[in-house]
């Protein structure tokens, strides 16, 4: 062992009264030994650690060696030794750790994305962050709350608010993330080609989840909310700006803002839910919609140039456009709509897509061909606890003058509504259809 | 770093007198681990039924015949692979043939 002071044995000892002789050591050294550890390293628990660590020293070393003429001298060499391994353990640890937090955390501010453009060593740091933060070995809800956390501008308590969640709860579900990331072994690294297309999916999905928690739910702290929204566009932007070659980066993006363009003139004053073609235009926001169209322009057009299929992404944000080009709701362009709803089918087989592409449909060819979409879609049963399916059946039930089948369909969709606001929407409308029957 | 690759699935070797399930695909495996030098250990565990659990309490041994949980799917063996990180421990597993009809658990070894 070569922590000694190189003072010569003050004599061999037997096993058995080692423990005895470094225990005594011990206790007539470590005050004064302690104190001047703290002083040196400057950290209490440190010190007590690295004296610890030094009586597990003597204790395999003493027998072997012999018990040391100044065991005083001794044991402060060993701890000091020993700490230095700790620190050095510590710091590789820390820099780990620091990659992922430091590197970031002073790229948090607004004025970042103005330094992107001439700063690409930060901007590879948080293209990298994101994708750690997205890893899908981590649970959905800690990549929500780390993401937002480490890349978005949000304190540990207002994305606690955000998801109704105790502020302590958001707490511990952040230190397990992180320490998931370091003891598993989550590099911390943009995917290679091969994981590209699998993993950027998985952060688009966080993005888009985030966004939609502040835009769908109309409960909790409003304003909350609407930063939830705001902070999914600004990563979407970030990450669209970061790899500008994958389409569903634009893709998303664009959706985001055309999407929260309606925000204001989707809820009124008083909570309630105001339908797309219900909407007062006049208050979507015009700069959203300027840049989201332009996005999903660029994106088709470069989609059909390298003949790739447009994503889902880039389908719904295209379906979301053609909303948002038309000045008064029958301006429409259904059958467009309805076009797209195909290809985004082709992309995402899943009933609600079918579903959406029904009342696109009846929008285009009447309600009764709609209506034809949806019975087959009703016998495969799968939206059967699913509101909305109700409720669009309902709607066109209530066109085509079937009123006792659109009331129980309506009945049928506020016992299934959860959401406060829409609950009082199909309500409002049962009540309509009642009266008119 | 080190990860071990824990296999459950349903009970891989066969009743007694049953042909042997085809190895091909293991041995597969197990070279394109060596190939690709992550590979560091690997075992095949005899079915579940040759398993012995043993507890002490209060300083008295307790044997139970069969495995720690009776579950569907049992440990039937495991990988040991040195991995740059965990990307690539997940692509391994991802490799294995038992992945296709049990479960791969991806656990990293704690470096002493």
């Amino acid at each position: 062992m070569s922590d000694g002071d190189g003072a010569p044995a003050a004599g061999r000892v037997t096993g058995s009264d080692v423990r005895g002789h470094v225990e005594r050591a011990f206790r007539d050294e470590s005050g004064r030994v302690l104190a001047t550890l703290i002083r040196v390293l400057g950290d209490f628990d440190l010190a007590e650690e690295a004296l610890s660590d030094a009586f597990v020293a003597a204790l395999e070393t003493w027998p072997r060696d012999g018990v040391p003429r100044n065991p005083g001298a001794w044991i402060t060499t060993a701890a000091r030794n020993r700490a230095l391994d700790r620190i050095r353990r510590a710091r590789r640890q820390a820099l780990r750790l620091a990659e992922l937090e430091g590197a970031l955390a002073d790229g948090g501010g607004q004025e970042d994305d103005v330094r992107l453009g001439s700063d690409s060593r930060l901007a590879d740091d948080r293209l990298r962050l994101v994708f750690t933060c997205c890893h899908p070995a981590l649970a959905m809800d800690a990549r929500v709350a780390l993401t937002l956390r480490t890349l978005g501008g949000l304190t540990t308590p207002e994305i606690a608010r955000a998801f109704l969640v105790p502020e302590a709860t958001l707490a511990q579900r952040l230190v397990r993330a992180k320490r998931k990331i370091r003891d598993a072994g989550i590099p911390y690294r943009v995917p290679p080609d091969d994981l590209l297309a699998e993993r950027l999916d998985g952060v688009l999905a966080v993005l888009y989840l985030v966004f939609n928690e502040g835009y769908s739910a109309t409960a909790g702290d409003a304003l909350v909310r609407s930063e939830l929204c705001a902070e999914a566009i600004r990563l979407a932007r970030l990450v669209a700006e970061l790899m500008p070659d994958q389409q569903e980066t634009a893709g998303l993006l664009a959706l985001l803002l055309l999407q929260d363009s309606r925000r204001r003139a989707r809820v009124g004053p008083d909570g309630s839910l105001t339908l797309l073609e219900d909407q007062d235009r006049e208050r979507w926001d015009r700069a959203e919609i300027a840049e989201g169209l332009a996005l999903v322009d660029g994106a088709l057009a470069a989609a059909l140039a390298t003949g790739r299929q447009p994503g889902p992404y880039l389908l719904q944000a295209a379906i979301a456009a053609g909303h948002a080009r038309a000045g008064r709701a029958d301006e429409t362009d259904w059958r467009a709509i309805a076009r797209l709803y195909d290809a985004l089918l082709a992309e995402v087989p899943s009933p609600v897509v079918e579903l959406n592409r029904a009342v696109a449909v009846a929008m285009a060819d009447g309600p009764l061909a709609g209506l034809a979409l949806m019975d087959v879609l009703g016998a495969e049963g799968a939206l059967d606890g699913y509101h909305l399916f109700h409720a669009a059946r309902a709607d066109l039930l209530r066109r085509v003058g079937r009123r006792d089948e659109a009331a129980r369909a309506y009945r049928r969709a506020v016992d299934l509504a959860s959401n406060q606001t829409e609950r009082a929407f199909l309500a409002r409308r049962l009540a309509e259809v009642r009266a008119d029957a | 770093m080190r990860y071990m690759l824990l296999i459950y699935g349903p009970e891989m070797a066969p009743p007694d007198g049953a042909p042997m399930p085809d190895l091909e695909p293991w041995n597969a495996y197990t070279q394109w681990m060596i190939d690709t030098g992550i590979y560091k250990a690997g075992d095949q565990l005899a079915p579940s039924a040759a398993a012995t659990t043993v507890r002490v309490q209060d300083g008295r041994r307790l044997t139970t015949d069969g495995p720690f949980a009776e579950t569907k799917e049992v440990l039937g063996g495991y990988y040991i692979v040195d991995c740059p990180n965990l990307d690539m421990a997940l692509e391994a597993a991802a490799r294995c043939p038992g992945a296709a009809y049990g479960s791969i658990e991806v656990r990293p070894i704690v470096d002493m």
